[in-house]
């Protein structure tokens, strides 16, 4: 425990100070795709306990709309409250959804995440008071009663999205590995089973299903103050479908690769954007294809396989 | 009564080509066990495809009737170029594992599809109403108006599923279909050839989504963004009917044709997500769809 504390708060440090020295630019892209990364870590939670959501983008839409709304409707203008805010009651969206779902497995799983995702996304659009198709504008953000220097906003709120990164993520750790993570792993391997064995698997499923809310809330409280601006679309089927390529992407083995694998998308969709900006679609398509057909089991597993094959050296 | 009627004819008329492309979805689904997001594009293609054919049609000064057999050679031309293309090249290298890695491949071939699309086709949008205005409109009892290239689009919807029942159900070709359907393994050491079903169904799969795209070039603007709601409100339709179930499909089509027109006629605000409203409502009450089928728990 003690390592694995040391070894978070090491990294925290070590991509704070990076961060000091990017180009704004790419502290942009590292900040959106940290705050993507979260919502794809509730994916990873998900997928790793039996579920498949395409409307990972509900809670994210959720999140940021709490964050954006929270200085008007409560005057609260501090980060970590917006984004806690945001966090709570994407958790207790998925909270309420989470029973309901848990009866459904696969396929109809992942549609009926899709079709309540999507009606929000028609709420939000014809709503005018959050500014409809159009979206809204968000107040810049203060932090602990402070407001930020404009000079400085990107790397605070960069910093402050490593740590609630690095923190979800520890958590995650912490969680595959207790009772009910372990239970969760065991109802994606067969429900029934489980529920022979006197554990509830719809209890289990829906547990990982409030935790994928709530951590694709902190993403998108994240990205709203980051980005300025929130819109529908932040709930569209294709925005959760990445948040899912993500996920499969990343694979199952290890929490670090859902960050990298989701900084590899937000780049790879940069430079496309950039040299191909009338194909960028192929581009990524192909691309997408290509990680399928060469790494099916996500990029975690090149640097999983190697840390398991030096614990097997370690201890014949 | 007269809103009731119009309601009605919206909603046949919206539900007959939507089966049309979902009971390509549902026939790709029933076989191979793949969810194709690229349905979508397909349909795109055809509608594009459509759109040059029926244009040739008419730079070559032929008759007006022609633009009809044009769009359908274009829906052919598409699945025949598409179709065994994707599923040899790609698809077949992912049978059998799972689903979502499945549905993200064809996310994937989306994604590729609509830039090719806008390769060929540019961005600018197409207009064929050519076709649209061949039948001119009929009045129907109590004097309502339908417009006649609807009413084909109906029969067309009808011939396209009872073609497709007759065929997997009274042909032996359809039997053998049937059989890789229920048991591919068992299928393959009686001596059917799989592949070579994959790519027939998923080709043919591919013609009815062309083919809904072809025949609804004339009624609307054809351009990019074409794909993307359409294949989210097919998966709707299938999923609402039955996930591999040509019945499903139809009822499916028709209960999302009858919300969106009654949305339309009396809440336009709820339009956008009736459709999701409606799925929903039928999955929490009938967790597999209307025509769900019975499958063993496997322990």
């Amino acid at each position: 425990m003690r390592r694995s504390i040391a070894v978070a708060a090491g990294v925290s440090l070590a991509l704070i100070a990076a961060g000091s020295v990017m180009p704004k630019w790419l502290l942009f892209l590292a900040t959106m795709s940290a705050a993507n990364g979260l919502a794809v870590l509730g994916i990873f939670v998900l997928m790793r306990g039996g579920g498949a959501s395409f409307g990972q983008g509900m809670f994210f839409a959720i999140g940021a709309y709490v964050a954006a709304l929270a200085p008007q409707a409560l005057g609260i203008t501090d980060a970590v409250l917006r984004v806690g805010l945001g966090t709570l009651a994407a958790g207790i969206a998925a909270g309420i959804f989470a029973p309901l779902l848990a009866r459904y497995r696969g396929i109809f799983y992942a549609m009926l995440t899709l079709a309540l995702s999507m009606v929000l996304f028609g709420l939000l659009s014809k709503s005018g008071a959050v500014g409809g198709s159009d979206g809204m504008q968000v107040a810049k953000p203060t932090l602990f009663g402070s407001a930020l220097p404009h000079d400085k906003i990107d790397v605070l709120l960069y910093a402050l999205t490593v740590v609630l990164g690095m923190l979800a993520a520890w958590g995650v750790t912490i969680y595959n590995g207790s009772v009910a993570g372990l239970r969760a792993q065991a109802v994606r391997g067969n429900a029934l089973r489980v529920e022979y064995l006197g554990a509830s698997a719809r209890m289990s499923l829906s547990v990982s299903f409030t935790i994928c809310g709530a951590l694709g809330g902190i993403g998108g409280a994240i990205t709203a103050l980051v980005l300025g601006h929130v819109e529908p679309n932040f709930t569209d089927w294709t925005k959760s479908g990445e948040f899912v390529f993500v996920a499969v992407l990343a694979g199952h083995h290890s929490v670090a690769a859902v960050f990298v694998s989701s900084l590899l998308l937000e780049v790879v969709r940069s430079f496309s954007n950039l040299y191909f900006p009338h194909t960028w679609q192929l581009a990524l398509g192909g691309f997408m294809l290509l990680v399928i057909l060469f790494r099916p089991a996500g990029i975690g597993s090149l640097w999983s396989g190697w840390f398991n094959k030096r614990r097997a050296e370690v201890k014949p | 009564m007269t809103q009731a009627f119009t309601i009605l004819i919206d909603a046949i008329t919206y539900a007959s080509w939507l089966f049309i492309v979902s009971l390509g979805l549902t026939l790709v689904f029933g076989v191979l066990k793949i969810l194709n997001i690229a349905h979508g594009s397909v349909y795109a293609l055809g509608a594009y495809a459509a759109a040059s054919f029926v244009a040739l049609t008419v730079s070559l000064g032929w008759a007006p009737g022609f633009a009809l057999v044009a769009m359908l050679l274009a829906a052919a031309a598409v699945a025949v170029v598409v179709g065994p293309l994707l599923e040899r090249t790609l698809l077949a290298r992912f049978y059998g594992q799972d689903e979502v890695l499945l549905l993200l491949v064809t996310y994937a071939l989306f994604l590729m599809l609509e830039d090719a699309t806008k390769l060929i086709w540019g961005v600018n949008p197409y207009f064929v109403s050519g076709p649209y205005q061949l039948f001119g409109n009929l009045t129907l009892p109590g004097g309502m108006k339908m417009v006649g290239y609807d009413l084909l689009l109906v029969a067309l919807a009808i011939v396209c599923g009872l073609a497709t029942w007759f065929g997997l159900n009274r042909t032996t070709g359809g039997k053998i279909v049937l059989a890789v359907i229920h048991n591919p393994e068992m299928s393959a050491s009686m001596g059917v050839d799989i592949r070579r079903v994959y790519a027939l169904a998923f080709t043919i799969g591919l013609f009815l989504a062309a083919l809904g795209g072809a025949f609804t070039a004339p009624m609307i603007s054809v351009q990019p963004g074409l794909s993307v709601s359409v294949i989210v409100v097919s998966f709707a339709v299938i999923i609402i009917g039955g996930l591999g179930s040509i019945e499903g499909a139809a009822i499916g089509a028709l209960v999302v044709g009858l919300a969106r027109a009654a949305s339309v006629h009396l809440m336009p605000e709820i339009e956008l997500f009736s459709i999701y409203l409606v799925m929903a409502g039928v999955l929490i009450f009938r967790p597999e769809g209307i025509f769900q089928s019975i499958k063993a728990r496997v322990i």
